[in-house]
C-alpha cells in the first residue's frame, strides 16, 4: 500500500516524529519499571517465607508439574520471538507480514492462559489452595497453603499481565491491518513489544522459583 | 503553527471542554478544584476529631470516632498532600518553566485525573459500607477482619497510587526530553528539580504500594495468609512493605514544597539564590535516602537490634540534605531585599514550623526516646508540623505566588495576609500542646482521655478551628481575586522564571514563539 509513505503528524509539543518516538518510548520504559517494583513486592515476600519455611516451598513445588511449566516458558519465549517480528514488519511497513507476526504472538499468549487453566483446575480440584483454603496433603505441615498464597498471586498477576498484552496486541494488530504503521510511525507497537517481553521476562523469573526449587 | 494568542481560559468553555482538556494548564486546574474538595473534606473529618476531644468522655461514639481518624488521614494523605503540589502547581508550572507547550503525555494526564477521581469516587463508597475503621495505615492483622469497606478501601488505594505513578512518569519524561534550547538540568528551576526528584519516587515506590494493597485486599477476599499469623503469615511484612512505600510517601509530600519554597525566597528576596546546586542535588539526595529508612516507623514492632541501629542512624542522616536546604534559604534571605508579601509570609511560616517538625523528628529517629515518645501525640504533632506545617504553607504560598498566573488577576495582599495570620497561629496553637500531650503519655487514635490532659486539648481543638477560620478567609481571598482583581501583569513580581515570560494566564500553547534560554534561573544580579 503506497499511502503508507504519508506521515504521521507527530504532537505539537514535539518538535519532530524521533522526538515523539523516544519521549514515548522512555515512558514505556518508565512504566515497566514501575511494574518490576510491584512483582518485586511479591518476589520479596516469596523469598523471604521461603527462607522461614523451606519445608512448605519444597512440597508445594512437588505438587506442579514443571513439564507443563517448561512449556509454557518456550510458548512465551517463542511469543517473544514473534513479538520482535511484530514490531520489525511493522517498522518495514509490511502489513501482511506485520499482522501475521503479531496474531502468532496472540496465540501463544492463549496457548499459555490455556495451560495456566489445566493447571489451576487441577489445583483447584486437589484443594491445592491459598490460605484457609488449602485443603490437599499437609505433611505435617500446618501451613502448607501459604506457598500456593504466593503460587496464585504470583501466577495469577502474571496471568492478568498476559490477558492486558493479548488486547494490546490485539490492538497494535488491528491498527497495523490498517496500515498504519511504517519506519515513520510505529511507536505503538514497539511500546506493546516492551511491555510483552517484560511480562516473558517475569516468567522467565516464575518458573524456577516455582517450579523448580522443589 | 503559530497560535492564536488566545488563553488557555477562553477558546473552548463548557464543562465538557474542561473534563476532555488535554492542556496541561487546566488539568492543573481540575486537580486543585478536586483536590480543594477533599482537603475541605479530610478538614471537617479533622474538626470532627478535635471535637470529640475538646473535653473527656464521649461526644461520638468510639466507632464513628476511628472512622473519623481514618478517613482524616486517607484522604488528606492519598488525595490531598500527596497530589496536591505536583498535580496542581506541577502540572502547571513544570511545562512553563521549562519552556515546554505541555507535558509529554497529555492525554495520559487527563487519565491520570480520571483515576483519582475513580479513587476518591471509591473511597467515598466505603463509607455507604458501613467505613473503615483501621487508620490510613491498614495495619494487619486488624485490617484482615473481612470488612467489605476495606476491601473497597484497598482498591481505591491502588488505584490512586496508579494515578501517582503515570504522573511522576509524565514529569520525569517531560524534564529528559521536553526542555527548551538551552534549558540544561543545572538552568532548571529549583521548583522544577523538586517535582522531578518527587517524579523519581512516584514511579519507583508506589508500585510496591499498589502490591500492599493489592495483598491486602486479596488476603479479605480470599484469607490467603500472608500477613495472616493464624495461617502461619506476617503482620509485621505488612509493616515493611507498608512504610517501604509510605516513608519515601512522605517525601513525596514534603519534597515539591521545598521546591514552592526555593521560588519564593529567591523572588520575594530580589536576591540570586544562595547555593543553587547544592539545593538542587539535596532533592535528589533526600529522595534517595528515603528508601532505606523505612524501618524507623518500626522500632517497637519486633525487628533486630542492628536493623533498629541502621535505621536510626540512616534517619538522622536525612536530616543533613534537609539542613543543606534550609541554610540555604537563610543565606538567600540574608541581605535580600525581602518582601513581606503573603507567600514570602508562608514562606516563613514555613520554615519556622517545618524546622521545629525536622527537630522533634530526631527524637523519633533516635530509638530510646523513640520508646517513650511512639504512639502518643508527639508523633502526631511531629508528623503535622512537617507534613501538614510544611506541605500546606509551601501550598498555601505557592498558589497565592502563582495566583496571578494561572486566572490573569491579582489578589488583595491584606485579605491574604490575614488567612495566613490565621491559619499560622492557629496551626502552632493547636499542634504545639500535642507535643506536650505525647511527652505527657497520651496515647494516640483513643477517642477519650484522661482529665488530666483536658486543658491542652482544649486549647488544641480551639486552634483548628483558627486554621479553618484561617482557610475560609484564603477561599475568600482567592474568589475575591478571581471575581473582581485586578489584571494581572505579566510579571507581577519581577521573578526571572521563564513561566513570567508569556502573557497572565498564558495562552494555550504557553509561549507564542519557543523561548530559547540562555542563563539561570535566578539572575537577580
Ligand atoms: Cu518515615
Amino acid at each position: 500500500m503506497s499511502s503508507n509513505s504519508q506521515h504521521h503528524h507527530f504532537a505539537h509539543h514535539f518538535e519532530s516524529e524521533e522526538h515523539e518516538y523516544a519521549t514515548s518510548k522512555e515512558g514505556v520504559w518508565l512504566f515497566l519499571v514501575s511494574e518490576i517494583l510491584m512483582f518485586g513486592g511479591l518476589f520479596v515476600g516469596y523469598i523471604i517465607y521461603q527462607h522461614m519455611y523451606p519445608q512448605v516451598f519444597h512440597e508445594g513445588a512437588m505438587h506442579l508439574d514443571w513439564r507443563l511449566g517448561a512449556l509454557n516458558t518456550i510458548v512465551l519465549l517463542f511469543s517473544s520471538l514473534t513479538m520482535v517480528l511484530g514490531v520489525h514488519f511493522s517498522q518495514l511497513g509490511d502489513r501482511k507480514k506485520a499482522v501475521t507476526a503479531l496474531a502468532i504472538t496472540i496465540l501463544c499468549g492463549a496457548i499459555f492462559m490455556c495451560v495456566k487453566y489445566i493447571e489451576y483446575s487441577h489445583k483447584i480440584h486437589e484443594g491445592l489452595l491459598p490460605g484457609a483454603w488449602y485443603t490437599g496433603e499437609t505433611h505435617g505441615l500446618s501451613n502448607m497453603g501459604l506457598y500456593f498464597s504466593f503460587y496464585f498471586m504470583m501466577t495469577g498477576l502474571h496471568g492478568t499481565h498476559v490477558l492486558g498484552g493479548m488486547c494490546l496486541i490485539l490492538w497494535v494488530l488491528l491498527r497495523a491491518n490498517k496500515g498504519e504503521f511504517n519506519s515513520h510511525y510505529y511507536t505503538p507497537v514497539e511500546g506493546v513489544g516492551l511491555f510483552w517481553h517484560l511480562v516473558d521476562l517475569i516468567w522467565i523469573f516464575l518458573f524456577p522459583l516455582l517450579y523448580l526449587v522443589g | 503553527m503559530a497560535g492564536s494568542g488566545k488563553s488557555y481560559l477562553e477558546g473552548e468553555t463548557g464543562l465538557w471542554s474542561w473534563l476532555t482538556s488535554l492542556d496541561h494548564k487546566r488539568i492543573g486546574l481540575l486537580y486543585f478544584f478536586s483536590v480543594a474538595f477533599f482537603f475541605l473534606l479530610g478538614g471537617i473529618f479533622a474538626l470532627l476529631i478535635r471535637l470529640e476531644l475538646f473535653s473527656p468522655g464521649a461526644l461520638f461514639p468510639a466507632d464513628m470516632y476511628n472512622r473519623f481518624m481514618t478517613y482524616h488521614g486517607a484522604v488528606m494523605v492519598f488525595f490531598v498532600i500527596i497530589p496536591g503540589i505536583p498535580a496542581i502547581l506541577g502540572n502547571f508550572f513544570l511545562p512553563l518553566q521549562i519552556g515546554a507547550k505541555d507535558v509529554a503525555f497529555p492525554r495520559l494526564n487527563l487519565m491520570s485525573w480520571y483515576f483519582l477521581m475513580t479513587a476518591a469516587v471509591m473511597a467515598l463508597c466505603t463509607l455507604l459500607l458501613g467505613g473503615v475503621d483501621t487508620g490510613w495505615t491498614f495495619y494487619t492483622p486488624y485490617s484482615i477482619s473481612f470488612k467489605p469497606a476495606t476491601i473497597l478501601m484497598a482498591f481505591a488505594v491502588f488505584i490512586a497510587g496508579f494515578s501517582s505513578i503515570l504522573t511522576g512518569l509524565n514529569f520525569i519524561a517531560t524534564v529528559h526530553r521536553l526542555r527548551a534550547p538551552g534549558m540544561t538540568m543545572n538552568r532548571m528551576p529549583l521548583f522544577v528539580w523538586a517535582i522531578y526528584s518527587t517524579a523519581i519516587l512516584q514511579v519507583l515506590a508506589t508500585p510496591v504500594l499498589g502490591i500492599t494493597v493489592l495483598l491486602l485486599a486479596m488476603e479479605n477476599i480470599f484469607n490467603i495468609g500472608i500477613f495472616d499469623p493464624a495461617l502461619g503469615g506476617d503482620p509485621v511484612l505488612f509493616q515493611h512493605f507498608f512504610w517501604f512505600y509510605s516513608h519515601p510517601a512522605v517525601y513525596i509530600m514534603v519534597l515539591p514544597a521545598m521546591g514552592v519554597i526555593s521560588e519564593l525566597v529567591t523572588t520575594y528576596s530580589r536576591k540570586t539564590i544562595f547555593g543553587y546546586t547544592a539545593i538542587a542535588y539535596s532533592s535528589l539526595a533526600i529522595a534517595a535516602i528515603s528508601f532505606l529508612v523505612w524501618g524507623h516507623h518500626m522500632f517497637t514492632s519486633g525487628q533486630s537490634e542492628v536493623a533498629a541501629i541502621t535505621f536510626s542512624v540512616l534517619t538522622m542522616l536525612v536530616g543533613v540534605p534537609t539542613a543543606i536546604k534550609l541554610f540555604n534559604w537563610l543565606a538567600t534571605l540574608y541581605r535580600g531585599s525581602i518582601q513581606m508579601t503573603t507567600p514570602m509570609l508562608y514562606t516563613l511560616g514555613f520554615m519556622f514550623i517545618f524546622t521545629i517538625g525536622g527537630m522533634t523528628g530526631i527524637y523519633l529517629a533516635t530509638i530510646a526516646t523513640d520508646i517513650h515518645f511512639h504512639d502518643t501525640y508527639f508523633v502526631v504533632a511531629h508528623f503535622h508540623y512537617v507534613m501538614v506545617g510544611g506541605t500546606l504553607m509551601a501550598i498555601m504560598g505557592g498558589a497565592f505566588h502563582w495566583l496571578p498566573k494561572m486566572v490573569g488577576k491579582m489578589y488583595n495582599e491584606s485579605i491574604a495576609r490575614m488567612s495566613f495570620v490565621f491559619i499560622f497561629i492557629g496551626f502552632n496553637v493547636t499542634f504545639f500542646p500535642q507535643f506536650v500531650l505525647g511527652n505527657m503519655g497520651m496515647p494516640r487514635r483513643y477517642h477519650d482521655y484522661l482529665p488530666a490532659f483536658e486543658s491542652l486539648n482544649k486549647i488544641s481543638t480551639i486552634g483548628s478551628w483558627m486554621i479553618g477560620f484561617g482557610f475560609l478567609i484564603a477561599l475568600y481571598a482567592i474568589i475575591q481575586a478571581i471575581r473582581s482583581g485586578s489584571p494581572a501583569p505579566m510579571n507581577p513580581w519581577g521573578s526571572k522564571t521563564l513561566e513570567w515570560t508569556t502573557a497572565s494566564p498564558p495562552p494555550h500553547e504557553n509561549f507564542l514563539t519557543t523561548p530559547t534560554v540562555t542563563a539561570g534561573p535566578y539572575e537577580f544580579k
